[in-house]
């Protein structure tokens, strides 16, 4: 995705759309999109344009998410549950295994998946949990190569948001709606089942010139910007300024009690947070045989089991895990990687079983605390 | 720093043998081992060690710096993996991989005086140092090891404490929580015997190993002296699935335990470890 010279935008409709999955898939690549499945918008491979869930929206609140017909969108329903994270960063991952016993073991590297995979659909917020992923898993001082492999291997065509969830408020996380980068391409769905298309990479815009497309109108181009603001006016706020600071200071506040009663420690928030990264290793023992796997596992700082150290847990307590989650997302993520550690997708708010807002709660932790 | 070569894979290990085993306390072992392309360490630094069938744990290197070949490891016995690496013996194989860590700033000391405290099993991770320090004693001022251990039973390296006790050019106190009726020696918390060291406070490299809250205890003591709060080293423990950056169990508020530290300096560490349970 360098050397990107941003080429005019054009425009097509969904024959174009399915030229596009097309030529990916022509280009050896898996491709991704949002299809529906059991009530939610999910990721999965995708033939053509008639597995996305055209004419679908989404509602979503606290502890709250419904898909109703409304509209003829391809791409109406913003995020699911399951951010892009399940499969550059999946739930299990085997690590190595042994080979051979005592003296004779051999350790066997799982090899790298180099698939190569194209994501249509990623917002311009999950763009941006990606690169942080990628600070983590491939800027640190050690890499995980698994990660890395499936990231090398990928074309990203985004899309804009044009209408946003309730629950949505990427504006203030200065992640979207629009996606200013980490794409090949970024979509933006007009009425009538047409898209205005831009390149960021030479890929892309290689890509784009086989398309069935015409220029974009500056009427093409303005209805694009305003849908893109029409999903910005819908959002809900969270305000960040001096936001690191004030948490950090207030690991005492009453507010962490208060929510640590209400929280069920399901651990939910952070498997669909978009930028949760932690795992746990663990030993699976053939039950015929000498030889053991290691696999790495998604793991929740919301668990017991997450800080144990010989001698009992750092964190036992509800309101310690609670603190930590939200502290790390929008305080120490800033010491640790530069940014905050929330893109402001949502999925947090609306897939905790009882409705805890990482919004309201950073806006009560503001308040002074008696 | 590894060269971004995505076939590089941090998180598998290499086939280390053991070539030593010495039993130091009821549950604790000291192992020697040897792994091929071993890079050397320094002082402070910790190997993720992996029993095949069980599981892996983070163990801190006790051996001297200046020994190229030999891996020295002292592990004390309190769950499934550090069980089954204890059970170890010469010829056995386990995995290896390390040494990770930010080590303790020793050669920063020299010309300095240099205050060692260490609780319980808090003596292994300072040995490197204490042999660093006593290969090249004129380098460093006035040298002083002051060790707590629960009772005389639990006293580890009880011969090398000897040792280095009948020098002349270093402070040995020992003392015990618990005392029995054949124990002559100091009875009580570590950072006691701080009062009747021999340093000068404004010249002086502390390094503290043991209990979260002696580490505590220790550098207010030193503190409370003169020492300032970025010549005091501490060593922290958290749970470390990776450590190497990458799973986020050892996260203490800002820093990850395994690539920021284990070893923090007190400026650092105070503010943090204030609150509770983070
Ligand atoms: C940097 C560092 C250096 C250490 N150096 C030494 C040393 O030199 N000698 C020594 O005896 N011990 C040392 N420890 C402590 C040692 O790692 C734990 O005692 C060990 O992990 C316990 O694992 P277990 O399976 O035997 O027991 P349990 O306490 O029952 O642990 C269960 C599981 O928790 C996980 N775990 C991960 N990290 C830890 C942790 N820090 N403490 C407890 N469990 C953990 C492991 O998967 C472990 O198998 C060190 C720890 C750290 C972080
Ligand atoms: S919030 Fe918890 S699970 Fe998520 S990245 Fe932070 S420590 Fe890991
Ligand atoms: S989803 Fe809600 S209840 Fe579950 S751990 Fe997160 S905040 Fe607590
Ligand atoms: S031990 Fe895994 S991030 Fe520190």
């Amino acid at each position: 995705m360098s050397g990107a010279v941003p080429a005019a935008p054009v425009v097509f409709d969904a024959q174009g759309l399915d030229a596009l999955i097309a030529a990916l898939a022509d280009a050896g690549r898996e491709v991704f999109g949002p299809v529906r499945r059991d009530g939610a918008v999910v990721y999965e491979e995708v033939a053509s344009s008639a597995d996305f869930p055209k004419g679908w929206i989404d509602e979503q609140s606290g502890g709250h998410y419904r898909l109703r017909q409304e509209g003829e969108a391809y791409f109406g329903a913003t995020l699911g549950p399951q951010g892009w994270k399940r499969i550059l960063h999946p739930p299990k991952q085997t690590l190595w295994r042994t080979e051979g016993t005592g003296e004779e073991t051999k350790i066997i590297r799982e090899p790298l998946d180099e698939t190569r995979r194209a994501f249509i659909g990623a917002r311009a917020c999950d763009l941006a949990a990606i690169a942080a992923q990628d600070r983590v898993l491939i800027e640190g001082p050690y890499r995980d190569p698994h990660y890395a492999a499936r990231r090398a291997n990928l074309f990203i065509v985004a899309v804009n948001c044009t209408r946003s969830a309730d629950t949505c408020f990427c504006t203030s996380m200065n992640t979207g709606p629009k996606a200013t980068k980490g794409y090949d391409i970024a979509l933006t769905e007009l009425d009538g089942g047409r898209f205005l298309a831009e390149a960021a990479s030479d890929e892309g815009l290689a890509l784009l010139a086989t398309l069935p497309t015409r220029p974009a109108t500056t009427d093409d181009e303005s209805a694009a910007e305003a849908g893109i603001d029409r999903a910005r006016d819908q959002q809900r706020r969270i305000d960040t300024e001096g936001l690191p600071a004030l948490l950090k200071e207030r690991p005492d506040h009453p507010r962490w009690s208060e929510v640590a009663q209400r929280c069920l420690n399901c651990a939910n928030c952070t498997m669909v947070c978009p930028t949760c990264f932690c795992t746990t290793v663990d030993e699976v023992t053939s039950l015929d045989g000498p030889e053991t796997e290691r696999v790495n596992s998604w793991a929740s700082c919301f668990t017991v089991d997450f800080s144990h150290v010989h001698g009992g847990a750092v964190r036992p307590g509800a309101k310690s895990r609670y603190r930590q989650w939200m502290t790390h997302k929008l305080a120490t993520w800033v010491d640790q990687f530069g940014e905050m550690g929330c893109v402001g997708c949502g999925r947090c708010i609306s897939w905790c079983p009882v409705g805890i807002d990482i919004t309201e709660e950073a806006a009560a932790l503001r308040k002074e605390g008696g | 720093m590894h060269a971004p070569d995505p076939h590089t894979d941090p998180m598998v290990p290499v086939i280390a043998r053991v070539t030593g085993r010495t039993r130091e306390l009821s549950d604790v072992v000291t192992f020697e081992m040897e792994v091929e392309g071993w890079p050397g360490f320094a002082p402070g630094q910790f190997n993720m060690l992996s029993v095949f069938g069980v599981g892996e744990i983070p163990i801190s290197i006790s051996g001297p710096v200046s020994d190229t070949t030999r891996i020295i490891h002292t592990i004390r016995d309190v769950g499934p993996v550090s069980h089954a690496l204890a059970a170890l013996s010469p010829g056995a194989v386990l995995g290896l991989r390390g040494p990770y860590g930010a080590p303790w700033p020793v050669q920063a000391a020299r010309g300095r005086d240099v205050v060692v405290i260490a609780g319980g099993l808090g003596l292994a991770p300072v040995r490197p140092i204490l042999y660093e320090l006593m290969e090249n004693r004129d380098a460093y001022g006035k040298v002083t090891l002051l060790y707590g251990a629960r009772s005389p039973a639990e006293i580890l390296f009880e011969k090398e404490l000897g040792d280095w006790r009948s020098r002349l050019d270093m402070g040995v106190e020992v003392t015990v929580d618990r005392a029995t009726n054949a124990w002559h020696g100091h009875v009580g918390v570590v950072t006691a015997l701080l009062r009747g060291a021999d340093f000068t406070p404004a010249n002086t490299t502390a390094f503290v190993c043991g209990p979260e809250i002696m580490m505590r205890f220790g550098a207010d003591g030193l503190t409370d002296l003169g020492v300032a709060a970025t010549d005091i080293h501490l060593s922290m423990e958290r749970n470390m699935q990776c450590g190497i950056g990458l799973c986020g169990h050892c996260q203490l508020g800002p820093v990850f335990v395994c690539k920021d530290g284990p070893v923090f300096d007190w400026a650092t560490m105070k503010p943090l470890m204030r609150i509770k349970e983070l």
